[in-house]
C-alpha cells in the first residue's frame, strides 16, 4: 500500500504541474508531469505503472481521454490519473500523445523469464488472436497499444480489468478477446507479453 | 511537498507472481485441454490473409475536429445546393432529432456515451451535454415533449426535456427487457404514424442463427406494452423512417462481413406487411444469394428482397424521407441515406449521403449520390451517420468521425 500512497502523492504533484505549465513544449511538460512515474524516456520503474515508450499516439490519446472523462476506473492510480488529465485541454491531449509516441520502446524486463509460463502464455496469445490487432510483433498501432515488453504487473492489472469488465476500454474489443480466460491464464499471458521480444530485439 | 520516487519492486506484485508461478506448474497440463477461443464477434469469418487480418472497426478520434478544419470544402453536392458547418465540437455525433421548440438532440455511441442538446442562438449554436456515461446511447426519439433514449439494455424517457436542458429529470423506464448484447445491440428508434415505438434487436454476431429475441424490428405501445414483431430476418438496422403517404416502414440494413470485398450488398428494405415478411438474414443476403454456410437448403425466393441494394459493406445508417419545402420538387418523398463507409473492405468508399427515389410501386427507381467527397487516399475525411430534415427544409448531416454536424440548403 505504501507504494500506492507514494504514487498518489506523485500524481497529485503532476496534477498541479499540468495546470501550472502552459508551455506547448511537450517534452518539457512530459518531464515535469509524467516522468517521475513513467520514466524520463518512457520506461517506468514504478510498480504497476506502465512503460509509455513505443506507444502509438492514437492509443495514448484514447487513454488520456478516458481518464479525463473519468471512465477508466480499473487501476489503483485511476482517480489520480483522472485528476491529472482533467487539467488537460484538447490541445494538451494531442501534444502529450504525440510526444509520448516519440519515446523509444522499452527494452527487456529486468526480471527473469519463466520458460514454462512464457510458453503457456504464448499458446494463449495465439489462441486468443492477440496478434490479430496488436500485430505480429505485438507493437500495436493506431488505437491498439504496444504490449510487447510492457511491465508484467501493469499487464496483469490491465488484463484483469478487461476480464472483469472493470476496464471498459475505448472499444469493446478486449472484453470479447479475453472471454473464457481464468486468473492463471491471465497471469501467464501477462508474463508472456512482458517477455515477448519478437524479432530478437 | 516534494514526493520521492520509489524504484523498489512492490512486495505485493512479487507475491502475486510467485503464487502465479506455483499455480502455473499445477495447471500446465490442463492448458492443452482448453477450448479454442472465440474471436471477437466482428472478426468471425475473417479470412486469415494479411490484408484481412489488418482490418478492424475504426474508432473515431476522441477529440472533435475544430470547425476551421472540417472538410466542407471537399464536399460535393448537386448544383444549387450548398453545405456549411452547422455545429462542431460534438464528440461522436450520431443520431439526430428535433424537438418542438427547435432543439436538436444528438446521440453518440462507443466513444462519447453522451446525449447532447443543440440550441440555435440566432446564427450560432450552443452545444450542451445533457446526459453522459450512458451505455451506447445511439437510439433517440423526440415525441410530445419527451426525449426517448435507447441503449442495448433499456429504453427510457426524459419528460418535458426542452424546458430541462440544464438538468434533466430522472428518466422514466419505458422498456427494460431488451437482451442487452453489445454486438449490434445499439439502437435506432422512432415513433411511427401509428403512435407506436419501433425498435430493432440486431443479430448478436456477424453471422449466426440467433434465437427468437434477435434479428427483428419490433414495435410497442409507449408504455412498453403490446410488443410485436414488425420485420423478421433483419441483421443490423441503424436507420428507418415511415413513408409520408403510406405510413409503411422502410429500413436500412447492414449485411454480414467477410464474405467478400464485394458481397453482400447492404440493403434498403420496405415493410409492406408488418410482421409477415422475412428479410433474409442469416440465410439469404441482398435478396439474391444464399449464405455459403447457413444458406444450404434455403432459397432466396422465400424471403423478401430489398427495395434496393446500397453497395457492399457501405454501412447505410440513418435515413429520412424528405418532406421539407426547401429542396426542388423532385426530392419530395425521396429518401436521404447516410452511408458511414466500410471498415471491412480494403478499398474505402461511400462515407456519403445518397438519395433513393421510390418508384411509387413499393420499390426504388434509382439511387443518386448527394453529398460526396469524403474519401481521399483511401482514408475517410468524415463519416456521415444520420440525416435530419429541419423545420425550414434544410438537411442536417451528422459526422461521428469529426464530431460535427453540417447543414445542406438549397438556393438563396
Amino acid at each position: 500500500m505504501r507504494h500506492h500512497a507514494a504514487a498518489t502523492l506523485l500524481i497529485a504533484a503532476a496534477a498541479a504541474a499540468v495546470s501550472a505549465a502552459a508551455t506547448t513544449d511537450y517534452a518539457q511538460r512530459y518531464a515535469a508531469v509524467c516522468a517521475a512515474c513513467h520514466g524520463e524516456a518512457g520506461r517506468s520503474a514504478q510498480p504497476a505503472t506502465p512503460h509509455l515508450g513505443g506507444q502509438p499516439s492514437f492509443y495514448v490519446i484514447t487513454q488520456l481521454f478516458l481518464f479525463r472523462e473519468g471512465r477508466r476506473n480499473d487501476h489503483p492510480a485511476s482517480a489520480a490519473m483522472s485528476a491529472v488529465a482533467k487539467g488537460m485541454s484538447d490541445a494538451d491531449l494531442r501534444g502529450f500523445s504525440d510526444f509520448v509516441a516519440t519515446l523509444p520502446p522499452p527494452g527487456p524486463p529486468a526480471t527473469p523469464r519463466d520458460d514454462v509460463r512464457f510458453e503457456r502464455g504464448r499458446q494463449l496469445a495465439a489462441k486468443h488472436h492477440c496478434t490479430g490487432c496488436h500485430g505480429a510483433d505485438l507493437a500495436g498501432g493506431h488505437q491498439v497499444p504496444r504490449v510487447a515488453s510492457q511491465r508484467e504487473d501493469y499487464l496483469l492489472i490491465a488484463l484483469q480489468g478487461f476480464r472483469s469488465g472493470q476496464r471498459l476500454g475505448y472499444t469493446n474489443a478486449m472484453g470479447e478477446a479475453l472471454a473464457g480466460l481464468g486468473p492463471q491464464d491471465i497471469a501467464d499471458l501477462a508474463h508472456h507479453l512482458a517477455h515477448a521480444r519478437p524479432g530478437g530485439r | 511537498m516534494r514526493p520521492t520516487p520509489t524504484t523498489r519492486t512492490s512486495p505485493r506484485a512479487t507475491a502475486v507472481c510467485n503464487a502465479a508461478a506455483a499455480a502455473a506448474l499445477l495447471t500446465a497440463f490442463a492448458a492443452g485441454a482448453q477450448q479454442a477461443q472465440e474471436e471477437p464477434f466482428w472478426a468471425k469469418g475473417r479470412p486469415k490473409t494479411d490484408t484481412a487480418m489488418k482490418m478492424a472497426p475504426v474508432p473515431a478520434f476522441p477529440i472533435p475536429t475544430e470547425a476551421a478544419k472540417l472538410p466542407v470544402a471537399k464536399m460535393k453536392l448537386p448544383p444549387g445546393f450548398k453545405v456549411e458547418v452547422w455545429a462542431s465540437g460534438i464528440l461522436d455525433a450520431r443520431g439526430m432529432r428535433q424537438g418542438d421548440k427547435g432543439t436538436v438532440f444528438v446521440s453518440s455511441l462507443f466513444v462519447a456515451g453522451k446525449i447532447y442538446a443543440i440550441t440555435d442562438k440566432g446564427g450560432s449554436r450552443e452545444v450542451k451535454t445533457i446526459a453522459e456515461k450512458l451505455m451506447l446511447p445511439n437510439g433517440i426519439e423526440f415525441h410530445k415533449g419527451s426525449l426517448y433514449v435507447a441503449t442495448p439494455k433499456a429504453i427510457t424517457r426524459y419528460d418535458n426535456v426542452e424546458a430541462s436542458l440544464d438538468k434533466l429529470p430522472d428518466p422514466v423506464t419505458v422498456y427494460d427487457k431488451l437482451p442487452g448484447d453489445i454486438p449490434h445491440g445499439w439502437k435506432f428508434i422512432k415513433i411511427g404514424p401509428d403512435g407506436k415505438l419501433y425498435f430493432p434487436v440486431g443479430a448478436p454476431c456477424n453471422i449466426c442463427e440467433p434465437d427468437d429475441r434477435y434479428s427483428k424490428i419490433f414495435r410497442m405501445n409507449l408504455d412498453g406494452s403490446g410488443v410485436e414483431v414488425v420485420a423478421h430476418g433483419m441483421r443490423n438496422t441503424v436507420g428507418f423512417d415511415f413513408h409520408p403517404k403510406t405510413g409503411n416502414l422502410w429500413f436500412t440494413d447492414n449485411q454480414r462481413d467477410w464474405l467478400s470485398e464485394d458481397l453482400p450488398e447492404d440493403e434498403l428494405n420496405h415493410v409492406s406487411q408488418p410482421g409477415k415478411q422475412h428479410f433474409g438474414f442469416p440465410y439469404c443476403h441482398s435478396g439474391d444469394f444464399a449464405d455459403p454456410e447457413l444458406g444450404w437448403g434455403k432459397s432466396c425466393k422465400d424471403y423478401t428482397k430489398p427495395a434496393v441494394k446500397l453497395g457492399a459493406h457501405s454501412a447505410p445508417l440513418g435515413m429520412r424521407f424528405y418532406t421539407g419545402k426547401m429542396f426542388p420538387a423532385r426530392y419530395q418523398g425521396a429518401i436521404f441515406i447516410a452511408r458511414h463507409g466500410p471498415w471491412n473492405r480494403t478499398q474505402k468508399y461511400a462515407a456519403d449521403v445518397v438519395v433513393a427515389f421510390p418508384d411509387g410501386k413499393g420499390g426504388v427507381s434509382r439511387v443518386e449520390p448527394f453529398l460526396t467527397g469524403l474519401v481521399e487516399n483511401n482514408q475517410y475525411l468524415g463519416r456521415p451517420a444520420d440525416v435530419l430534415v429541419l423545420k425550414d427544409g434544410s438537411l442536417l448531416v451528422s459526422d461521428d468521425h469529426n464530431g460535427a454536424i453540417y447543414r445542406v440548403s438549397y438556393g438563396k
